[in-house]
């Protein structure tokens, strides 16, 4: 079974290189900065509206290599958070009341400190959510993850980009569809996404090209409706997430020539509501190396906190990230489009 | 000009209003009302949309409702289903009309 396709840094693409995708997201086309887009939500500026949600990514690393992949994960990177910076997460969380950690990756269970990772958290009494890309928990030594996610009450959220296997195949890897259905068996078997468990199981669509997601409510009826009747599976929530034009989607979009209509798109169906709600607000995302970020995505793009906000772990400040300005660029119209697009889903 | 069909005309259409903008408003506005959620949902509407832009052979309306239909959902199969009754309609329009060849044929006929 070959999961794993390339990552653009095993092939010395010049976009593994974050500068490069600012450079193109910056200066290809020429349109309207995001910041001065935002003030139609009628505020000045993007400002945090005070963190909720502790997201930490443990690595790059991956058994995957999925088209889509902001991160550019994959099976060669090497990028994963040391014992150490976790200890200073760890550390940064406690003098905090941040409810939520979102543990992602890569794939974050191949951290070896994943585990160790997951009970210290819950040792402070925070909520866990982990991103798990489901092949994982077949292979080899990480069998036992779905008990082990049980019984430390950890929310897994799943890519799924849609209930056609075909479809899923192509962004995801060959065999990834059949695998996935087969963990997210495993996972319904202990109570994950039954109702009344307690075990949250929520899955994540993703367009699989060069479109925005549709309606989220209407295409979770779609996939409860199909992925019961055909493989008698359950799960909570489905998240309609849209792809940000970052890692090997923006590869794709310039590689296929729809960077230009995908762009022009993002930016006609901005959505002030979207914008208002979107989740750099409430979130800081933590690097594998430390470093701080306002989301994923500029963590992706080497875009570290600004203003003045501190950058490192090891100097978290609640209080002054809790009210940081936020920094922006072309790919920040991807959460605002139609509908909005966060790590939970469609926005407005 | 090399060609009537140009994709970037589409992103244009809003500009045929100059020479009566409320005749274009009115236009736009019973458009987007019939393209809403109602009794029938807005893929199934994007589906409709993709099977006529097919009849009407329309380069503008397939480009737009082959990314509607995406966007709203939509599958490789239900748009080739829906093209397929598009075809069907029109292939049937065609061959319905063999009645007519009879009639004729039938009075010309001993």
């Amino acid at each position: 079974m070959a999961l794993a396709s390339k990552t653009l840094l095993s092939l010395r693409h010049p976009l593994s290189d974050a500068s490069a995708q600012v450079e193109i997201l910056e200066n290809k086309l020429n349109l309207m900065p995001f910041a001065e887009r935002f003030k139609e939500t009628g505020e000045e500026e993007l400002v945090a509206t005070g963190i909720e949600i502790f997201q930490v990514n443990v690595g790059k690393l991956c058994n995957q290599a999925c088209k889509h992949c902001h991160v550019d994960a994959g099976p060669d990177r090497r990028e994963i958070m040391s014992q150490e910076t976790m200890r200073l997460c760890l550390d940064a969380l406690a003098k905090t009341a941040i409810p939520k950690v979102d543990i992602t990756g890569g794939a974050p269970e191949m951290n070896p400190n994943f585990r160790w990772f997951v009970k210290e958290v819950k040792a402070l009494g925070r909520h866990v959510m982990t991103r798990s890309n489901l092949t994982i928990l077949l292979a080899n030594g990480f069998e036992d993850l779905p008990e082990f996610f049980a019984e430390h009450q950890v929310e897994v959220i799943s890519s799924l980009p849609h209930y056609s296997p075909s479809l899923t195949d192509k962004q995801r890897g060959e065999d990834v569809f059949s695998r996935s259905i087969e963990a997210i068996k495993r996972l319904n078997a202990l109570g994950y996404g039954k109702e009344g468990s307690g075990l949250i199981f929520n899955l994540v669509h993703n367009p699989v090209g060069a479109f925005l997601p549709p309606n989220q409510s209407a295409l979770e009826k779609d996939y409860k409706r199909e992925l019961s009747k055909r493989y008698e599976i359950a799960f909570n929530r489905l998240y309609a997430i849209t792809n940000l034009p970052v890692g090997r989607f923006l590869e794709y979009l310039l590689a296929s020539g729809n960077y230009e209509a995908y762009m022009t798109k993002l930016v006609s169906q901005f959505n002030p509501v979207a914008a208002k709600g979107v989740m750099c607000r409430n979130t800081i995302s933590i690097g594998w190396d430390g470093y701080l970020y306002d989301c994923d995505f500029n963590q992706m793009l080497e875009l570290k906190v600004g203003y003045g906000a501190p950058t490192h772990i090891k100097d978290f400040d609640w209080e002054k990230l809790n009210r940081r300005k936020i920094v922006t660029r072309q790919h920040c119209y991807g959460c605002a489009a139609g509908a909005g697009s966060s790590c939970g889903g469609a926005i407005a | 000009m090399d060609t009537y069909y140009n994709p970037s005309d589409l992103a244009k259409f809003a500009e045929v209003g100059e020479g009566n903008k409320e005749l274009m408003n009115k236009f736009f506005s019973w458009y987007n009302a019939v393209f809403a959620e109602g009794a029938l949902s807005e893929r199934e509407k994007a589906l409709i949309a993709l099977a006529v832009a097919h009849a009407v052979q329309c380069p503008y309306c397939i480009d737009a409702y082959t990314q509607e239909s995406l966007s709203k959902g939509a599958t490789l199969e239900q748009m080739t289903e829906a093209i397929h009754v598009a075809a069907a309609i029109r292939g049937g329009a065609s061959l319905v009309h063999g009645v007519q060849m009879k009639n004729v044929y039938q009075k010309l006929s001993m």
